[in-house]
Parts: structure tokens; C-alpha cells; sequence
């Protein structure tokens, strides 16, 4: 048996200082950092050189063609079409309200304005973190602004509202009606269908999981295909729905198929234990899912959601293929006026559209860096 | 019991039941699966009943607008400016059927289609005419149940050249490398030509049409063809657009005009007599401007056609004033057409074939009588 220690020696004690060991070195300056990591072997150095040849050769011609080449006031397309012009971005302003707003009516213009900075205004307010009155953001943002931008888009006489019909809709506008649409209702139908999949109930289950992978195994332009051209066969004019609706529902139920898997990532790394101990509490299974398990899951799959939606934004180009006057098919249109035909006009215009996109995607994906920032922030030892 | 309904059917659930509550009422699974096959069967019927059609026009009257089908852009056919107001030769004659039958030019919807979409979209009544440069051919009409009630624009293969290698036609062309693009019946045309004038040559293809005009700016190639009516677009495309000329020779038959679904004759009928009233009012010399003038004309062809004698208009179904709202809200033929496609234009494109017959072009049109 185990014996105590009674009396003899006592414990080892140190009994001096440790000797002192060296300083770590100095954080390095910034041109050490460079070369060490730059041109710190052969490999390094030969990757830096291959680089920077292909900088050296792609940016000059880019910048001479966007900037020092490019014209940006000409009445019309003459002075574009000048040997050795650049891009001609007086075309991009000459054409930009029809970029912006379509053909939408130019008297009712401001309703679309209206409707952008109540949208932009609302976002901010959700997006911005610390922002007093959130869940009244969410409220407004969710219920109050759908409706009033119906009414302001499409109009409601009796409020004195024109009707505009969605045949006269276009440009950046509708682009970013698609997408938040797609957005708004992807999140919380996502989730329900990842729930969904993963419920215990044969009948919930497999609806949720059918509808996942039919939607993730048919490309979407196709379906989009589908609506405009096999619909209008089965169903009468009269009942048909609106020709910007089938894309909205289309472009909304394939991000969800999309996120759902996402989120059911998240929820798969939610441990069994939490659920089971939060069922022994007596917790209610709704209150375990939104207080226990969604928020640890949603967490984890910040950047998986972000991308998804940076995904759903670039889909919406797609749109363009049913006869949508989405901001690219607008460019499409703009760039074949005569008046303004020239040999780089459709390279202005792509890249207009071009740094349109990479905008709202950076900036989407540099907030989604910033919020993980923030939730990571009591997890940090 | 609502509530726990709806608990029913959340996600997760402790004990497994085979079957669907709602409210008070249990409801078999096998129950649930019948009762929404008669469902979706009663559905399908329903709305099948409801595709039945009725009479065009009297549809676009009750509905209160036409619906066109147009080109999702193609200048001087169909293609939206700057306000996003669509406009082009196919579009005014659009314009010309809704003033005829509303007095109201803006009273014409417009659908922009691909070319895959057009015809289904009409097949389906989505659209009530459409005019989008589509060429009347047999297999359109006898094979796909169509009708082209009118040829609005003569377009057919034709050369650009750089005018800098003096050539005066298509003939000059032996030898001759020339940029076309790929898979389209403009290939197929291009090898009759040069088969049928035992001359060699020698395509360079392209996928895409900008790729086959980049490539004949560059001296790819001696010549780029298209449709006439393209190569004057594309030819403004060009750095220098005055160092390059459209040949004379049109080597296929490319007859564009509006088509409306086979079965329902009135509507055929009204589509063909406005575009003939289009060519009437141009021969008769009865502009947008002087109408109201020629309202007191004794020749009795232009009193015929501005309904001042005889009632034409209402064998079409129309008020007898139908051809002079034409002309006065869109004007003639001539004038549509210079609007759109010749010296009012960006695009400048000769009458050449698509003059009136009286001016040595191929336009004729019935008299109104």
C-alpha cells in the first residue's frame, strides 16, 4: 500500500534564479521582411521575378486602356472611336441612368431612389454591429421594407402611385433586387430546410432532402429555361406569373438549396451532448434550436454563408437570359448603339460591369472577414 | 391543438407517428398522397380548360395593350435607348397595329426575346404578334404552325471590304479569305455562292460575330459577311468605318416581317393590311406630316386609305380612320424606315431593295379597295 511521506527529505525546491536564456530577436524591419520572404532562396527569388514580370506586363496596357488612353467627355462616340482611344467611359456616363433604372418610367425615377436609400439605409443599420434599435432594424428590414418597395416599384393607384410594370424595370436596380430577394429569402428558408433534412419525421426529411438535391443537380440556367419557355404551355396568360417573378423565385429556391447545405454544416458540428443536456433541462425543442444550436452552428459557417451569397449576387447575371434587362443585359443593349459603336466600347462596358461586381463582392466578403472577427472574439484565449 | 400541430411537424421529434395531424384530423399517409395526386390532376385540368383561346383582338382589346415579342437588341430592328424606350423598324410597326387598333401608339408592350424563345413565346399566346427580324421561311410556316403576315425589311448575305482594294463586287471576290461566323446559315450561303460562281475561297470562322469582325479589322481576312443589315452595325463598330464598304451583291433571300400564330385569320388579316397600309401611305406620298393635308385629296386611292371612302377599316375589325392613325402616330413605311435604319439614322442603309416597287425596289403592296 501507498505510504505517506513522513518526515526524511523534503521536496525539491530550487534554490536560485534560472540562468538568464537570450532575448528573442528583434521583430525584423520591414525590408528585412521582404527579403527574407521575397528573396530568401532560389525559389523565392525566381516566383518574386516571375511576378513581377507578369505585373510589369499586364499593368501598363491595363492602365493606359482604363485611365491615361481613355476618354471620359465625348458628346458621342467619335472621339472614341479615334485610333489608339482607350476605354471610353463618356459612354458608361452618357448611358448611366439607363444602367441604373432601365426603362423604367424617367418622371417616376425617384421611387426607385426612394426605395435604393431606404434599402441602403436599413442595411447599413442592420450590418453595423453596435447600432442601437437592431431588432427594429430587422423588423423593418424583413417585413416593412419588402412591402413599401413593392409599393414604391410597382406602384399602388390609389396611393397616387403609377403602376409600373415589371417589363419596364431594369438595370442595376433590378440586379440588386434579384439578389437581395435571393438573399432575404435564402437565410431563413436555408435553414429551415437544413433542419429539415436532418429531422427525425421520414416524410419532412426526405421532402427537404429532395428538394436540396434536385435543385443542386439542375444548372439553373436551365430551370430558368424551363419557366419561361415550358410554363407560358401549361398555364394560361392570365394566371401565368410575371416574367421578373419566375427568375426572383428561381434565383430564391436554388440559394436556399445552396445554403441549406451550408448551414447543415454548421449544425452537424453542434455536438449531440448540448441538445440531450439541454433536453434534460426541460427545454422546449424550439428554444434549444434557436438558443442553443443555431447560433453555435451559424457561427461556424460565416464564411460559408458569405460565399453563397457572393455566389447568389454574380448569379443574378442569369437572369439576363429570360429577357430580364438585369445592369449586364443593359450593357449588352447600350454597348450595340450606333451612335456610340466603336471598337472598345464593349470592353468599357464589361469592365464597367466588371468593377461594379468586384465592388459589392469585396465589400460583401470583407464585412463577412469583420463579423467573424467579432464572433471569434470570445473564443480567443 | 394548433400549436401542436405545428410542433408536429417541426424538425425534431422524440416519437415517430406514420401519419399527418392537422388540428382535430389524423390524416393517413396513403390519404395524404391520393388526396394531393386529385389535386394536382384537378389542377392540370383546370388550367389546360383555361389555354383555349379566344379571338385576338378581341383578347388585345380587352386587355387594353398589344404585346410584341422583340429583339433583345439589334439596332435599327429593336434595341432601347438611352431612356430605355425601345425603338427600331420592327418596334414602330408594333407601334403601327396598336394605333390601328387603339389609336394609342404607346399602347404596344414589348417582350424582348432570344431567338430560342420567340416562337414558343408566341406558340403560347404570350405575345399576340411577333416582330423580331425573323426570316419567313416554308418550314416556319407549313412546319411550325406560324404565319408571316408581310415581308418589313428585304435582308439578305452580303460583303464588307476594305475600300482600299477597289472592288465594285462580290464577283471580285475569287480567292478571297473571308471571316464569317460559325454554324449559322450565313456559312451555308457564303459556300453556295462561291460554289455556284465556281470560285474558290477560302472561310475563316469564327464562334461569335464581335470575334469575326475583330479578326477582319485585323486583316485577318479580305472580307466579313453577314446580313446586310448587320454589316452596316458592325461596320460602325470599326476604328475607321469610311475606309470600308458594304459590296452591292446580296447573295440569299433573307425576308423579315411580323408572324402571328396559324387559326385565327382576322387577326392575320389586320397584321398584313397595316404593313400594306405602311407601303400605301409611302406610295401615295401620305406622310405623318401632310395627312391631315391629304384629308382633303380627291384622288381616291389616298380617300380609300384614309377611310374617307368606302369602310375598309371595318372588315378588319378596326374604325374606318384605322390607316390614317397609322400614318399620322407612326407615319409611312418610308418614313419608319429612315428613322430607323437609313439617312435619319446612325446607320445609313440604302433603300436599295427594300424601295417601293415604283422606285425599282421590291416593296408592293395591294391596293386598299
Amino acid at each position: 500500500m501507498a505510504g505517506g511521506v513522513a518526515g526524511g527529505e523534503p521536496p525539491f525546491l530550487r534554490a536560485g534564479h534560472a540562468a538568464e536564456g537570450r532575448a528573442p530577436p528583434p521583430p525584423p524591419g520591414l525590408a528585412a521582411t521582404l527579403r527574407k520572404n521575397l528573396l530568401g532562396s532560389w525559389g523565392s527569388c525566381l516566383i518574386t521575378l516571375t511576378g513581377l514580370a507578369l505585373i510589369g506586363l499586364a499593368l501598363p496596357p491595363l492602365l493606359r486602356f482604363l485611365v491615361l488612353d481613355a476618354v471620359f467627355i465625348a458628346p458621342d462616340g467619335a472621339a472614341c472611336r479615334a485610333p489608339g482611344a482607350g476605354a471610353c467611359w463618356a459612354f458608361i456616363a452618357a448611358k448611366l441612368p439607363y444602367l441604373v433604372y432601365g426603362a423604367y418610367p424617367l418622371g417616376e425615377r425617384w421611387r426607385v431612389d426612394t426605395t435604393l436609400v431606404l434599402g441602403g439605409v436599413l442595411i447599413v443599420w442592420l450590418l453595423w454591429l453596435d447600432a442601437p434599435w437592431r431588432r427594429a432594424a430587422t423588423i423593418l428590414f424583413f417585413v416593412a421594407f419588402p412591402l413599401a418597395a413593392f409599393v414604391l416599384l410597382y406602384g399602388a393607384p390609389p396611393l397616387g402611385l403609377v403602376r409600373v410594370e415589371t417589363n419596364l424595370w431594369g438595370g442595376i436596380f433590378v440586379s440588386l433586387l434579384v439578389a437581395l430577394v435571393g438573399i432575404v429569402v435564402s437565410l431563413p428558408l436555408g435553414i429551415l430546410l437544413a433542419l429539415g433534412r436532418r429531422s427525425r419525421l421520414p416524410v419532412l426529411s426526405l421532402a427537404c432532402t429532395s428538394f436540396i438535391e434536385i435543385l443542386r443537380g439542375v444548372p439553373m440556367i436551365t430551370v430558368l429555361f424551363m419557366a419561361n419557355t415550358m410554363l407560358p404551355l401549361f398555364v394560361p396568360e392570365t394566371l401565368a406569373p410575371d416574367r421578373l417573378l419566375r427568375p426572383l423565385i428561381g434565383v430564391a429556391l436554388f440559394a436556399s438549396a445552396y445554403m441549406a447545405e451550408v448551414v447543415r454544416g454548421g449544425l452537424q458540428a453542434i455536438p449531440a451532448g448540448q441538445i440531450e443536456a439541454a433536453q434534460a433541462l426541460g427545454l422546449h425543442m424550439l428554444t434549444i434550436q434557436r438558443r442553443i444550436v443555431l447560433p453555435q452552428a451559424l457561427r461556424h459557417v460565416v464564411p460559408g454563408i458569405v460565399n453563397t451569397f457572393i455566389g447568389l449576387f454574380k448569379d443574378t447575371t442569369l437572369v439576363a437570359v429570360v429577357g430580364i434587362f438585369d445592369f449586364l443585359r443593359t450593357i449588352e443593349s447600350a454597348r450595340l448603339d450606333p451612335a456610340w459603336a466603336g471598337p472598345t466600347i464593349s470592353a468599357t462596358g464589361y469592365a464597367f460591369a466588371a468593377l461594379f461586381y468586384f465592388t459589392f463582392c469585396f465589400g460583401m466578403s470583407r464585412y463577412s472577414l469583420f463579423v467573424e472577427g467579432r464572433l471569434a472574439f470570445g473564443r480567443r484565449s | 391543438m394548433l400549436r401542436l400541430a405545428a410542433l408536429e411537424w417541426f424538425p425534431i421529434r422524440w416519437n415517430r407517428k406514420p401519419a399527418l395531424h392537422l388540428g382535430l384530423v389524423t390524416i393517413s399517409r396513403r390519404e395524404v398522397v391520393s388526396a394531393s395526386l386529385a389535386i394536382a390532376l384537378a389542377l392540370a385540368v383546370l388550367l389546360s380548360c383555361g389555354a383555349a383561346s379566344a379571338a385576338t383582338l378581341d383578347q388585345v382589346k380587352d386587355r387594353g395593350h398589344l404585346v410584341c415579342g422583340s429583339n433583345l437588341g439589334l439596332a435599327g430592328f429593336g434595341l432601347q435607348d438611352d431612356h430605355g424606350a425601345w425603338a427600331g423598324l420592327d418596334i414602330d410597326f408594333c407601334r403601327a397595329v396598336a394605333a390601328a387598333i387603339f389609336g394609342d401608339a404607346s399602347k404596344a408592350r414589348f417582350l424582348p426575346l432570344s431567338s430560342k424563345d420567340r416562337f414558343t413565346a408566341l406558340q403560347s399566346g404570350e405575345i399576340d404578334l411577333l416582330a423580331r427580324n425573323t426570316t419567313w421561311t416554308l418550314s416556319r410556316e407549313a412546319g411550325q404552325g406560324f404565319l408571316f403576315a408581310a415581308i418589313t425589311y428585304f435582308d439578305g448575305q452580303g460583303f464588307l471590304v476594305r475600300k482600299k482594294q477597289n472592288l465594285d463586287s462580290a464577283l471580285d471576290l475569287a480567292g478571297a479569305s473571308i471571316c464569317v461566323q460559325q454554324g449559322t446559315t450565313t456559312e451555308l450561303n457564303l459556300a453556295d455562292f462561291f460554289r455556284a460562281n465556281n470560285m474558290k475561297y477560302e472561310p475563316v470562322v469564327f464562334a461569335t460575330a464581335d470575334e469575326a469582325v475583330r479578326a477582319y479589322e485585323a486583316s485577318r481576312c479580305d472580307a466579313y459577311t453577314t446580313d446586310a443589315s448587320g454589316l452596316y452595325v458592325e461596320q460602325r463598330k470599326l476604328a475607321e468605318p469610311d475606309a470600308h464598304v458594304v459590296l452591292p451583291e446580296i447573295i440569299s433571300k433573307e425576308p423579315l416581317g411580323p408572324v402571328v400564330r396559324q387559326g385565327d385569320d382576322q387577326w392575320f388579316n389586320l397584321v398584313r393590311w397595316v404593313a400594306f397600309a405602311l407601303l400605301d401611305a409611302e406610295e401615295l406620298g401620305v406622310t405623318s406630316k401632310n395627312v391631315d393635308d391629304k384629308a382633303r385629296s380627291e384622288v381616291p386611292d389616298v380617300r380609300r386609305l384614309l377611310g374617307f371612302e368606302g369602310n375598309f377599316g371595318e372588315a378588319l375589325g378596326l374604325g374606318s380612320d384605322w390607316a390614317y392613325r397609322i400614318v399620322k402616330l407612326v407615319g409611312n413605311y418610308g418614313e419608319i424606315f429612315d428613322r430607323n435604319l437609313g439617312e435619319g439614322s446612325n446607320l445609313k442603309i440604302k433603300r436599295g431593295i427594300n424601295a417601293l416597287w415604283s422606285k425599282g425596289g421590291l416593296h408592293y403592296a395591294p391596293p386598299v379597295r
